[in-house]
């Protein structure tokens, strides 16, 4: 008799477990409005990242097209994939004397890790974190691209009473 | 069993005896790891674990790379625990080069750990789940676990591969919103988790595929090194956070969750139990992160001072140590990663000697195994 009530009961407490869980599923069956999955590619226009979002490395441009590289190379040394190269030259400035500027600054999407330390440690505040998070391409060699943009220039600080010293001051500190 | 003997079966080829493959490619596998499994009809006799298939040699490229570079690789190891690997290397540099950190970074570090620990339990429960054959558990896992990753892209711009705990602190301070936010994800996951139970625990299917399966005995996982929750569900007392605290462990009042039948279905509860541990910790600490700087002044090139260090954290799956030998240059001599993992995964062939082949899933899927964790 007691083997038959066990047997009843295992099949309702087994019936019952069940039950609970369909319930949990079936109450969201039919509350459809705390279904939180988004609708990806058709809400590409209001979609918007956190602003921190490290989507990929860009150059902070003005709307005069000025940047603030000073090619000093940093980044460059700070990447632990080689994701940037910096090809620079010597541009003679205002007052004649030789003077470091950006030629290309080259940055692999393909190679970069997003470490983030190009950009913590960059000591003009020259590059960012962009939002653009769609990267697929066809090519690998797209994803190769230039930083600065072109016919952009750097920035210059207001004029200190010492200009000079104050231009040369990074160029020397990173040759 | 090794190689050899391996072969001298399948040249004997007994009745009814053969050898499969399980992975590299099985979904259950969680990432390219392979199991050569003797079985004698659907009875599994011995399992022999190959690992290798995502061997990078990140201990090896270390050994080139300076300490704020070497941040970025260790996320790659556990990439569900991102956040407790950056702490260990982290800490280990600190300790060698005798900094203090300040205490803001020290509360903001624990509860981000805990908070890793939370998302990591979430997928786990989501991916046991499934292996299992609940479907639904794996979108309410990750409907879940969705809310942590949000909080960390808004603070850190990323949502698996953080690299946000550096040498000295923090790679920049938490977002305004931070504090907001975890509340709001504690309150509201105080509310989703009993889902968990409802969906999964008490399910009849569910208890007769996991109780008394795959038992590992205290004194076994102590013998292979099991450590973290499977460790701890055979209740080998092994909780870093408690016996050697580290960061703000040590203000901090939890319980060390502790279960002693060793078998699938504890390592399961152990781990649902750490979740609402993790809360209690993150509640304890969200209010009162302290002001200050998010880093401790450090030099542009970090140079650990001659010698040989070593730090241990807990991560989400037990024990991760930290071995540095420095010669005083700006590169480790030699970095070695004692990973939770690779213990974790040896122990595969004594639990699932004598187990029906469905039941090795279930077996793998509970010791939560992360592959590139044990290839490194």
């Amino acid at each position: 008799m007691n083997g038959i009530v066990q047997y009843f009961t295992d099949i309702f407490k087994a019936v019952r477990s069940l039950w609970k869980g369909m319930r949990v599923t079936g109450s969201y069956f039919v509350r459809p409005g705390e279904i939180v999955t988004q609708q990806y590619p058709e809400n590409r226009k209001e979609l918007q990242m956190f602003d921190r979002f490290k989507g990929e490395v860009i150059m902070i441009h003005d709307e005069e097209n000025f940047h603030r590289c000073n090619a000093c190379g940093i980044c460059q040394m700070n990447c632990p994939n080689g994701s940037i190269e910096i090809i620079s030259e010597m541009v003679p400035n205002e007052e004649g004397k030789p003077e470091r500027t950006i030629d290309k600054h080259i940055y692999h999407l393909s190679m970069c890790t997003f470490c983030g330390l190009c950009v913590k440690s960059c000591p003009s505040n020259a590059l960012a974190f962009g939002q653009g998070f769609e990267h697929a391409v066809f090519d690998r060699h797209k994803l190769t691209k230039v930083l600065n943009q072109p016919g952009s220039r750097i920035k210059k600080k207001p004029k200190a009473p010492k200009p000079a010293a104050g231009t040369e001051k990074p160029n020397s500190a990173n040759s | 069993m090794k190689e050899v003997e391996l072969n001298e079966i399948i040249a004997s080829k007994e009745d009814g005896k053969y050898i499969i493959n399980i992975g590299p490619q099985h979904p259950s596998t969680h990432g390219v790891l392979r199991f050569v499994v003797s079985l004698k009809g659907e009875t599994l006799e011995y399992l022999i674990p190959h690992c290798g298939y995502i061997h990078r040699g990140i201990e090896k490229m270390c050994e080139n790379l300076t300490y704020p570079q070497i941040i970025h690789l260790t996320d790659r190891m556990d990439y569900l625990s991102a956040h407790m690997n950056n702490e260990a290397v982290s800490l280990c540099v600190e300790n060698a080069l005798g900094i203090e950190v300040p205490e803001r970074v020290k509360v903001i570090r624990t509860i981000l750990s805990e908070l890793q620990r939370i998302a990591s339990h979430q997928l786990w429960w989501a991916a046991f789940g499934m292996d299992i054959g609940g479907l639904t558990c794996f979108f309410y896992g990750l409907r879940d676990r969705e809310k942590v990753l949000d909080i960390f892209e808004e603070s850190f711009g990323s949502r698996l591969l953080h690299s946000f705990i550096c040498p000295g602190g923090l790679m920049q301070d938490i977002h305004p919103d931070f504090q907001k936010r975890v509340k709001e994800f504690i309150a509201y996951f105080r509310k989703k988790l009993p889902e968990y139970d409802q969906l999964l625990t008490g399910n009849v299917i569910f208890e007769q595929r996991t109780k008394g399966l795959g038992i590992l005995t205290k004194a076994e996982a102590i013998d292979y090194g099991v450590t973290g929750p499977s460790g701890r569900a055979s209740g080998f007392s092994c909780d870093i956070r408690k016996k050697h605290p580290y960061s703000a462990y040590d203000r901090v009042e939890f319980r060390e969750i502790l279960a002693n039948e060793g078998d699938t279905y504890s390592r399961y509860k152990v781990r649902i139990e750490e979740m609402w541990e993790s809360m209690n910790i993150i509640e304890q600490l969200i209010d009162q992160i302290p002001e200050g700087s998010f880093t401790a002044p450090m030099k542009a090139i970090i140079k650990v001072p001659e010698g040989e260090y070593t730090q241990r954290v807990e991560t989400a799956r037990g024990e991760l140590a930290v071995y540095l030998v420095s010669t005083g240059d700006k590169n480790p001599y030699r970095m070695r990663f004692r990973t939770p993992n690779f213990s974790n995964l040896f122990v595969m062939n004594h639990l699932s000697a004598g187990a029906k082949i469905a039941d090795l899933i279930a077996i793998s899927g509970s010791l939560d195994l992360v592959i590139p964790d044990i290839d490194r």
